[in-house]
């Protein structure tokens, strides 16, 4: 304990005359159409937005989509995203015990609460997804995210974080993109640890 | 040691210093365009700035109620007054888990505590995971940028050296072909590590969190397989609300790659299902700096680089010359508030230029504290005699008028004339590499009082 309080006094010692705390809500940026703010964003982060009905036409996207026509194994976190097309092998997460099983998945489909203009970022968090890691193990990854749940920047999206305690869960993530790096000779390359492509899902209706 | 021996080295390979420069800057213009895209930017940065001097005026109550809060959300909290006590509490948390393997992601606050080599000889398998500083660390030198690890090197290198370690084909200078096998050789470190150590971007005293933010995923993939996870942070990371955020990460990318965000921002409120979480609260020489009121505001940092992609001495020197976990503007501050005798020579390292302070997206005043740096150096004397006499000969003859005129005047004429060698030697570290300007002709009062009759000549009669 003694580091801590050593610490602790060091600071006190200083008695530095306190600053006031500012607000935080600054006058921020707004856009006429959120969801093409979004899209341009995430197409120049290497994503790409497709805007579908229903769960159904979910389906039949990924269907045309060839990392997940080619993937060997799948794994779907959506509720109310059941029939989604055979072929490759269902993995369902919560019957899996130890993350490191989920190492040969190559298209997960997971959920995400809302997005932001701004800068193309969805939050997600693991409340309904057993293993966080999966939103970084899977080769391809889709996300599904509510129609009409945008917020114009991050001010909108912390407001929305407290009313909705999304702090709350022990994880959550904003994520912008696939997974990328330009560590050598800064040249991007897509697909660095994480996702090597990032499909974002906005869906008027949650039913079938 | 002394910065401009050190750069020698990087100047003298003239096309990859070019190459640097360029690369770096850019890295400044991308910034540049996202600042310029938001409206609000002079807005964030200031409340930005004046929430991180606010948290600095009251760390201790922030420190104390962030470790209330984490630990309500079944965190441990570890405290560490310098390195090697850093060191060891990590030392221990591994042990006591029996951890052979660690995977970590950046983390600048654990290469200033030197945790690696001091993990590596107890016998753990250590890996940096952001492929930038796997890169170093198989090369077995520091980062060279604390955003861009790896900046000073070329594919070519880069090429050579997976060869060697990774087994890659020889002289396939791909960066995707390269990243891929990088890509193929981690998973396999990810899957097998027992424990994941991070750095923290963020810390938030409110709810006893913390964010930490990457683009290539690395993070989160090492402390999303194994239990158990360590967070390492200066003290200074804290920041009292969770919505201080969405200033901070709305600074952060923009200021450092020109990204509107990072790929991932991930917000830890509590250890994985059945695992643990460690935080470990670092001082190490931050509570001095916190006392010294004109560098106190160099504690608002939050890394993002930007000062050193655009400070012309970094992009020409590259950052080993600086020889510190921390190189370029704000490293130049902060290495000799530590320990002025080994690092004097920073804060020289620099033009005064003010770009550094442009771009911070904290505002901290960098080149002004550089300034002031220089003013206690000087004081404590410890600048080597070639300096402080250069520096006295020129302040008594700037003191004199008619003594500076006068030896501009001589100057000016026996320049011009003078052989080659008296001029480019070794006495003249100006004349190195580069050619000198052709001296005027007359000197700026005779030009200004030229001018001025010519002007008196034109005027109508
Ligand atoms: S001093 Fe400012 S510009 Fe430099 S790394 Fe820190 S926050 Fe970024």
């Amino acid at each position: 304990m003694s580091s801590r309080n050593d610490i602790l006094q060091a600071i006190r010692d200083q008695a530095i005359p306190e600053r006031p705390l500012p607000s935080v809500d600054i006058d921020a940026i707004i856009f006429d159409d959120p969801i093409t703010q979004f899209q341009t964003v995430l197409e120049s982060v290497g994503g790409q937005l497709i805007q579908v009905e229903s769960h159904a036409e979910v389906t039949s996207h990924l269907t045309g989509f060839p990392p997940y026509r080619n993937a060997q194994q799948v794994c779907c976190a959506v509720a109310g995203l059941d029939n989604l097309p055979d072929g490759p092998n269902f993995v369902q997460l919560d019957a899996i015990d130890d993350p490191h099983d989920l190492k040969a998945i190559d298209y997960a489909i997971l959920p995400g609460h809302f997005a932001v203009a701004e800068n193309a970022a969805i939050w997600v968090t693991d409340e309904a997804v057993a293993h966080r890691a999966i939103y970084f193990l899977t080769q391809h990854l889709a996300i599904i995210v509510p129609a009409g749940e945008i917020v114009n920047n991050m001010h909108e999206a912390y407001r929305k974080l407290a009313t909705k305690g999304g702090l709350d869960q022990h994880f959550g993530a904003f994520i912008s993109g696939p997974s990328k790096t330009a560590d050598i000779e800064q040249s991007l390359v897509i697909g660095a640890h994480g996702a090597r492509s990032l499909s974002v899902f906005f869906v008027q209706s949650q039913a079938m | 040691m002394n910065h401009a021996t050190q750069a020698t080295a990087f100047v003298a390979n003239d096309e990859r210093a070019h190459w640097h420069d360029s690369a770096l800057w850019f890295v400044r213009s991308k910034r540049d365009k996202c600042a310029h895209a938001l409206p609000e930017w002079e807005d964030l940065r200031a409340a930005a700035s004046e929430v991180k001097m606010h948290t600095i005026s009251r760390l201790a109550k922030y420190l104390e109620q962030f470790e209330v809060n984490a630990k309500k959300l079944g965190v441990h909290v570890h405290w560490a007054k310098d390195g090697a006590e850093h060191n060891k509490i990590v030392h221990g948390i591994l042990q006591k888990h029996d951890v052979k393997k660690v995977v970590k992601s950046k983390s600048m606050l654990t290469e200033e505590c030197h945790l690696n080599p001091c993990l590596e000889k107890h016998g753990y398998e250590v890996v940096d995971t952001d492929l930038g500083e796997r890169i170093v660390q198989l090369r077995e030198e520091p980062p060279s940028h604390i955003v861009l690890p790896a900046i000073h090197l070329k594919k070519q290198d880069v090429s050579t050296l997976f060869e060697k370690h990774l087994g890659t084909e020889a002289g396939n200078n791909d960066p995707q072909y390269l990243t891929e096998a990088a890509r193929g050789h981690l998973r396999d470190k990810f899957l097998g590590a027992d424990a994941g150590i991070t750095g923290v971007n963020f810390a938030i005293a409110e709810t006893g969190g913390f964010v930490v933010c990457t683009n290539e995923g690395n993070a989160d993939l090492g402390v999303s397989l194994p239990k158990l996870h360590i967070a390492c942070m200066g003290i200074e990371k804290l920041i009292p609300r969770a919505s201080d955020l969405s200033l901070f990460l709305r600074l952060l990318a923009r200021s450092a790659t020109g990204q509107p965000i990072t790929t991932y921002s991930s917000h830890f409120h509590g250890p994985i299902a059945g695992g643990e979480l460690h935080i470990v609260l670092v001082d190490n020489g931050r509570t001095e700096i916190l006392g010294r009121e004109e560098f106190r505001r160099s504690l608002n940092c939050i890394r993002c680089g930007a000062c050193m992609n655009t400070c012309p001495v970094y992009r020409r020197s590259g950052g080993h010359s600086y020889e510190t976990t921390v190189p370029g503007p704000i490293g130049s501050i902060l290495a000799p508030a530590r320990d002025a005798n080994e690092f004097y020579s920073l804060p020289y390292a620099c033009s005064l230029c003010g770009s550094c302070t442009d771009v911070c997206p904290v505002k901290i005043d960098l080149h002004n504290q550089l300034l002031t740096m220089r003013g206690k150096i000087a004081e404590k004397k410890i600048l080597p005699w070639s300096k402080r006499i250069q520096m006295r000969l020129t302040s008594s003859v700037m003191k004199r008028t008619w003594l500076f005129r006068w030896a501009g005047g001589i100057a000016r004429w026996i320049m011009p004339k003078l052989p080659r060698f008296l001029v480019y030697n070794r006495f003249n570290p100006w004349g190195k590499q580069r050619e000198m300007p052709p001296f005027p002709k007359k000197s700026f009062r005779q030009l200004y009082a030229d001018r001025k009759r010519n002007r008196q000549e034109d005027k109508p009669k």
